[in-house]
């Protein structure tokens, strides 16, 4: 008897945590989920956005806009806009929303050369096709005038996971060698021609840090924070551009759609570094789903109009590049044809 | 309906039996069939929810995708030959290496050393190496291991990588010691004083002694504790994705990198952003699935005849 008692009093206990629960994540706060990318971004601009909690699970861009299909959080975002296959998925009109822009960088570990290696787009995807594979090949060299580079074979290291590192890095090799565009082609997850495959950001650090002749990629905030040299990379224009914020930021100053979704890399800008991406906060346009509170729907709307626009000023401490001017522009037309019942939120 | 059942139980006055206690006996016993069943369930559940999701790779390459040698998520082309390759040859290689450690762990804390500190220092830290995160185990070989396999590699003249099968195995192997050992220290424990009191009387030396008695009467249970390490082999993830070079192709030689199912599961179903690429991943799933139940079959299969002998 006693026994059963106890039982029935966890149970009702059980119960009504998981009540108090439910109701606190009704009540004043947003649920984000999607790209890891921005994961430290977001977690500095929700601390200081004061209106509404902000609870966002960074658990992948794919994760994310899985999440906002079956309409469990109020936004996702994601490294990548969504293809055709996830687009048809979803209920309604997705709308995507450009948060910070960020840059993908060649790094690489070649004795003797501790920086200033430059990189054409063609010959990056022609090391990772597995085509160039010694440091000293003639198309190396040509980029690099004066270098003295090592008789070494080139260890290619990419991303073993699903990525949008990887999605923004094939996405520039697809732009620029039409060879890569045809045997490999751009998406999360590719089949590599060459090459070891490094889990995360740090998988593919390690493994470049400690193979001589390695060459990888990674993100900028990465490499920064860890002190590993980047190669220049050619963009449209010809020019070598050392991957900064400032060029980063400057690769995304070009006409952009309507829509924003669009491919940055290999931008037209002839100072803007060449692979770079946004990413996208998604949510439906139509606010008014699933019983949502007009309360709510305004709260979230909100908080990605205070991101664009005063959160911008977290980006540059954390090594995110800030919106350009014309991506601030078309977000605001974005989030204001967000609507409510058919009308217009903000 | 206790009393109807078992007269005879409740007929035996010294044990006096309370209301209570019989209640809380058939409780106990039914607390006991609901756990099993919860158990099979689950299980049935898990293969169930695999093959639906599967349903869609299953349809759209057939068999051809266990032969398969390219995985192109951009094409839609799922081939898990070169993972399977990967986790079999990763896995059994970790098990020979680990074997001869294991037994000899469980010989010399079974029979030689079975107390004192010594004895359960080395048991207690045996146990630990089974504690530690595989995380760990993932960056200690990452940072210690790989260097001394690259230097092994430039003796033999093959592509310095470092990480590869090898790697991966030798990692494998020292994260699976303590499961066969284990249970080797305790089974040879449990054998009866009598027996080998009885050997060591005939003028048995020690070595005989283990090889003639202590090994025939443990040799089921010792090869139950392989066959435990190998269940983690094959499953283990996160350090041999981070060892294994994560290459989608055949590895051709123990020195390559390659891949395993597991890992392949772990790296790319977060971000599988289309329905066949999710679907081909579930399938990589029920294989290893499958796998693993044909390895314990024919492992339940040698117990028995080394148990008939």
């Amino acid at each position: 008897m006693k026994l059963s008692k106890s039982l029935k009093l966890a149970v009702v206990a059980l119960a009504a945590s998981c009540v108090t629960m439910a109701a606190s994540a009704q009540d004043n706060v947003l649920l984000g989920a999607g790209s890891t990318f921005v994961n430290p971004l977001f977690s500095k601009m929700f601390s200081q956005y004061t209106a509404s909690k902000v609870n966002y699970q960074s658990i992948g861009s794919g994760g994310g806009i899985l999440q906002l299909t079956n309409k469990t959080v109020d936004f996702g975002d994601s490294d990548a806009p969504l293809n055709d296959d996830q687009t048809k998925k979803m209920s309604a009109q997705v709308l995507h929303i450009p948060m910070t822009s960020g840059a993908v960088v060649v790094t690489y570990n070649v004795p003797g050369v501790a920086g200033g290696l430059k990189l054409s787009g063609k010959d990056l995807a022609d090391i990772y096709l597995g085509k160039v594979t010694k440091w000293n090949s003639p198309e190396v060299k040509d980029s690099n005038p004066g270098v003295s580079l090592p008789d070494l074979p080139i260890v290619v290291i990419h991303r073993s996971d699903g990525s949008g590192t990887s999605f923004i890095f094939t996405d520039f090799l697809t732009k620029v060698n039409p060879e890569w565009a045809s045997k490999v082609g751009k998406a999360s997850a590719v089949n590599w021609p060459a090459g070891l495959g490094g889990k995360g950001n740090e998988g593919v650090a390690g493994l470049v840090k400690q193979t001589p002749g390695a060459i990888g990629y990674v993100e900028l905030a990465y490499a920064v924070q860890n002190k590993m040299p980047f190669a220049a990379i050619q963009n449209k224009s010809g020019k070598f551009i050392t991957p900064t914020l400032e060029a980063t930021t400057l690769a995304s100053n070009v006409v952009i759609p309507a829509d924003s979704k669009v491919s940055i890399t290999n931008t037209d800008n002839p100072k803007g570094y060449p692979i770079a991406s946004f990413t996208w906060a998604l949510i439906y346009k139509e606010q008014n789903y699933g019983g949502r509170s007009k309360v709510r729907a305004t709260e979230l709307v909100k908080l990605l109009w205070w991101n664009i626009h005063q959160g911008q000023a977290n980006c540059a401490p954390l090594n995110y590049a800030p919106l350009s001017k014309s991506a601030v522009k078309v977000a605001e037309t974005i989030l204001k044809s967000a609507t409510y019942g058919g009308k217009a939120i903000l | 309906m206790f009393c109807i059942r078992n007269p005879k139980f409740v007929e035996n006055k010294r044990l006096k039996l309370s209301n209570s206690q019989l209640k809380w006996e058939i409780l106990f016993k039914r607390i006991l069939i609901a756990m099993s069943i919860l158990l099979v369930l689950i299980i049935l559940g898990v293969l169930a929810t695999l093959i639906i999701e599967s349903m869609p790779s299953i349809k759209a390459l057939g068999f051809g995708y266990l032969w398969g040698k390219v995985w192109d998520p951009v094409q839609n082309i799922y081939g898990a030959y070169p993972f399977l390759i990967g986790t079999l040859l990763t896995s059994f290689i970790a098990l020979i290496i680990s074997v001869p450690f294991s037994y000899a762990i469980a010989i010399y804390l079974g029979e030689y050393n079975p107390k004192g500190w010594l004895s359960d220092l080395l048991k207690n830290t045996v146990e630990l190496i089974a504690a530690v995160p595989s995380i760990i185990y993932g960056f200690w070989g990452l940072f210690v291991l790989v260097p001394m396999v690259r230097e092994l590699e430039m003796k033999f003249h093959v592509l310095p990588y470092g990480i590869g099968i090898l790697t991966a195995s030798l990692i494998l192997a020292i994260m699976i010691i303590p499961y066969g050992a284990s249970l080797g220290i305790s089974l040879i424990r449990m054998v009866p004083s009598p027996l080998k009191e009885g050997a060591y009387a005939l003028g048995a030396t020690r070595f005989e002694v283990i090889r003639s008695v202590i090994m025939p009467y443990t040799r089921s249970g010792l090869f139950a504790g392989v066959l435990l390490s190998l269940g983690r082999a094959l499953g283990e993830t996160m350090a041999v994705t981070m060892l294994i070079g994560n290459t989608s192709t055949i590895p051709s030689s123990i020195f390559a990198p390659g891949n395993t199912m597991a890992s392949v599961i772990a790296n790319e179903f977060t971000e599988a952003d289309h329905t066949e690429y999710l679907s081909a991943l579930i399938e990589l799933g029920l294989v290893l699935f499958f796998v693993t139940v044909v390895i314990n079959l024919i492992g339940k299969r040698i117990i028995t005849r080394f148990t008939n002998n």
